[in-house]
């Protein structure tokens, strides 16, 4: 039993960096209709952009400081990135949907490049204190402190979000330009600032959960396609919580996270499934498919 | 002499002329991909067969993209199911040639319906997202080696003594398997072009122009989009044979990795997606550039470059990665797309030179 709350415990963690990185992806989508292949190369910057970071300001400030400060640009990075990338390249295809796609893809091949040329595909480690290593005794569970840092952050981060899409004026535009974005800029509001916002929120995000996956699931270890892998599993979450929806991203992606856990811990043992975590999240998409084909909490696609 | 006998003309000239290359000895400096200065050196004679064998799986590619306007993220996996039952039936079961080949396509096949079936249930992003979910977990199964079939990330060489002489790895042999790519590239566009000329192939596009119109009209789109998918797995699935055949080794990251789906997804653009030889043109500039880039990175004169140069240079995948973004901000439609439009505009120019009277109406966007 208690095996199995451990288990449940990292899952749900997993699930908190799943559904920070696929609820930009979902709001994107959501609005622009653009399938942001760049959002693994945000995850990515994120990363580091925090390790470069960390790994320059004098170790003397102590580790705790500077994780909270790597945390911080991890944000930042992905933010900027994701901002200039509206702006630079996605702004000049408005209207040409296939071509937005096909431009985040180059995006990220020829910055992933660039990163593999420069650091080399070589893993870097980012520094962290000691606690975040070690584990607290929860009623005779052992459970790592890197897991709450995750689950804190994906739930202030959740809460954020839905405060600021039900209560703030540029909130309330977005939600309304996923519903109807022709009737938006009808009444006469700038949809295009808004389309910069959510990729500047949705980079963040990306950001963020770029180096906390490493952080939390990779030793502390970063490199240059670990966003690439990150960003399959965070469009499984987008359609399997339905395209467009904060909500649908939270819920798929805790049940991504805990069946990929479940999965990996019990049948990953046997000779031959060591991949069986990722088969079986692709075997819960399907399924979902099949029962419903616009996800949990699809309306319109 | 009319149109299509002339375009027949050259595309018999070009393959005639490619069919010869092994016998030319030209001592080429520059422009080669391999170190090896000479036109048919055994390295410039495996690029050049790596283009057409992309070259191919990027013309069945353009028959799901291009004309059936259905952006697929799939092709990879069929690719890598010609690599891996083709390889695993000849190197681990010692099967002969034909019946190895025969239950590669019959894998392909059953692998394409029932796969492409349950990913055409969705439409638009959400098939694009399923295709690349089940091509991942494609190459997570590869990866998993199961029961030490694939070999894992360390990868699977072909060795068979059941293989025919002449198509066996040796180095002597590289100008029989260059010939067998290029029959391939030969085969694939006849394939490709008998089906996509024919009333299948126009409600291929049909379908990409106008979807609910054609289900309007009592005609069952799902039925074409399977025969679509279906066709350019098969074909990706040829290709994969060809590929093992000439490189000798399978391993994950060059055959079923995302990475490979998204360099056949660049080729066809950069060539100009819904045209045959766009795709085909894309993809053997896309293959020899990127052969080419890596040479010219190995050269030691290289090392000498400051950082900022060498390091960006030095990696194919970004000049490729910024090439192709360059060309789908600035040259929409491809090499394909820049020739139609002066096509077009040379028409129009003819028209107003005819007219009795000279019209002054621009000529509509396209």
């Amino acid at each position: 039993m208690n095996v199995f709350l451990a288990l449940t415990f990292s899952g749900v963690a997993l699930g908190a960096i799943y559904f920070l990185a696929a609820s930009g992806l979902s709001l994107i989508y959501g609005l622009m209709d653009i399938l942001n292949f760049a959002h693994g190369l945000f995850m990515t910057l994120g990363a580091y952009v925090a390790w470069d970071v960390a790994t320059h300001l004098p170790a003397s400030w102590g580790a705790p400081l500077l994780f909270v400060i790597a945390l911080v640009a991890s944000v930042l990075g992905g933010a900027l990135a994701a901002g200039l990338t509206e702006v630079v390249i996605i702004r000049p295809l408005y209207g040409r949907p296939i071509g937005q796609i096909l431009v985040t893809i180059g995006l990220d091949l020829a910055v992933v490049g660039l990163l593999l040329g420069g650091f080399g595909s070589n893993s870097l480690s980012v520094p962290v204190p000691l606690w975040l290593i070690e584990a607290s005794h929860v009623g005779g569970l052992s459970l790592p402190n890197s897991d709450f840092v995750a689950l804190i952050a994906g739930v202030v981060v959740l809460v954020s979000l839905e405060l600021f899409l039900r209560r703030t004026r540029y909130g309330i535009t977005i939600r309304a330009g996923v519903e109807n974005r022709d009737m938006v800029s009808a009444l006469g509001i700038n949809v295009g600032r808004a389309f910069t916002l959510v990729f500047v929120i949705g980079g963040a995000m990306a950001g963020l959960a770029g180096l906390l996956y490493a952080v939390v699931f990779s030793g502390d270890l970063i490199s240059p396609t670990q966003g690439d892998s990150l960003l399959i599993f965070a469009f499984i979450v987008v359609v399997i919580g339905g395209l467009g929806s904060i909500r649908g991203s939270a819920v798929a992606a805790l049940v991504v996270g805990l069946v990929q856990d479940y999965a990996n811990f019990y049948l990953g043992s046997h000779p031959g499934m060591a991949e069986i975590g990722n088969l079986s999240v692709v075997l819960l998409l399907a399924l979902v498919l099949e029962w419903r084909p616009r996800g949990l909490f699809g309306s319109t696609l | 002499m009319n149109g299509p006998v002339r375009r027949g003309a050259i595309a018999l000239g070009l393959v005639v002329l490619a069919a010869l290359i092994p016998y030319i000895g030209l001592h080429l400096p520059w422009v080669l991909p391999s170190t090896v200065n000479v036109v048919n050196s055994t390295g410039t004679l495996t690029v050049l067969a790596l283009c057409f064998i992309f070259a191919g799986v990027a013309l069945g590619y353009d028959v799901i993209f291009g004309y059936t306007g259905l952006l697929s993220l799939g092709p990879v996996m069929y690719f890598a199911t010609g690599v891996y039952v083709f390889d695993i039936t000849l190197t681990h079961w010692n099967w002969p040639l034909v019946p190895a080949l025969l239950a590669t396509f019959a894998t392909s096949l059953v692998l394409a319906v029932v796969l492409g079936a349950i990913a055409l249930r969705v439409s638009g992003i959400a098939f694009t997202m399923v295709t690349l979910a089940f091509a991942q977990a494609f190459y997570y199964l590869i990866e998993d080696n199961p029961h030490g079939l694939t070999g894992g990330d360390t990868g699977l060489a072909l060795y068979s003594a059941r293989l025919p002489a002449f198509m066996s790895g040796a180095v002597s042999n590289t100008r029989n398997l260059y010939w067998i790519a290029l029959g391939f590239l030969v085969v694939a566009y006849a394939v490709v072009w008998l089906v996509t000329e024919s009333a299948t192939g126009h409600v291929f596009v049909a379908i990409r122009e106008n979807e609910r119109r054609l289900e309007v009209l009592g005609v069952h789109p799902f039925r074409y989009k399977l025969a679509a998918y279906t066709l350019s797995s098969l074909v990706a699935t040829g290709g994969g044979v060809a590929y093992i055949l000439l490189i000798g080794t399978a391993v994950p990251s060059a055959v079923a990795s995302v990475t490979v789906t998204l360099s056949i997804l660049i080729m066809v653009v950069l060539g100009g997606a819904g045209t045959r030889w766009g795709a085909v043109t894309g993809a053997i500039v896309y293959v020899y550039l990127q052969q080419y880039l890596l040479k010219v990175a190995a050269q030691p004169s290289f090392a000498s470059l400051p950082a900022f140069l060498r390091v960006p240079l030095s990696q194919p995948q970004f000049l490729l990665g910024a090439i192709f973004v360059l060309f789908v901000i600035f040259v929409p439609g491809g090499v394909a797309g820049v020739v139609v439009r002066r096509r077009l505009a040379d028409a129009a120019r003819r028209f107003d030179a005819s007219s009795a009277t000279p019209t002054t109406v621009p000529l509509e966007e396209p």
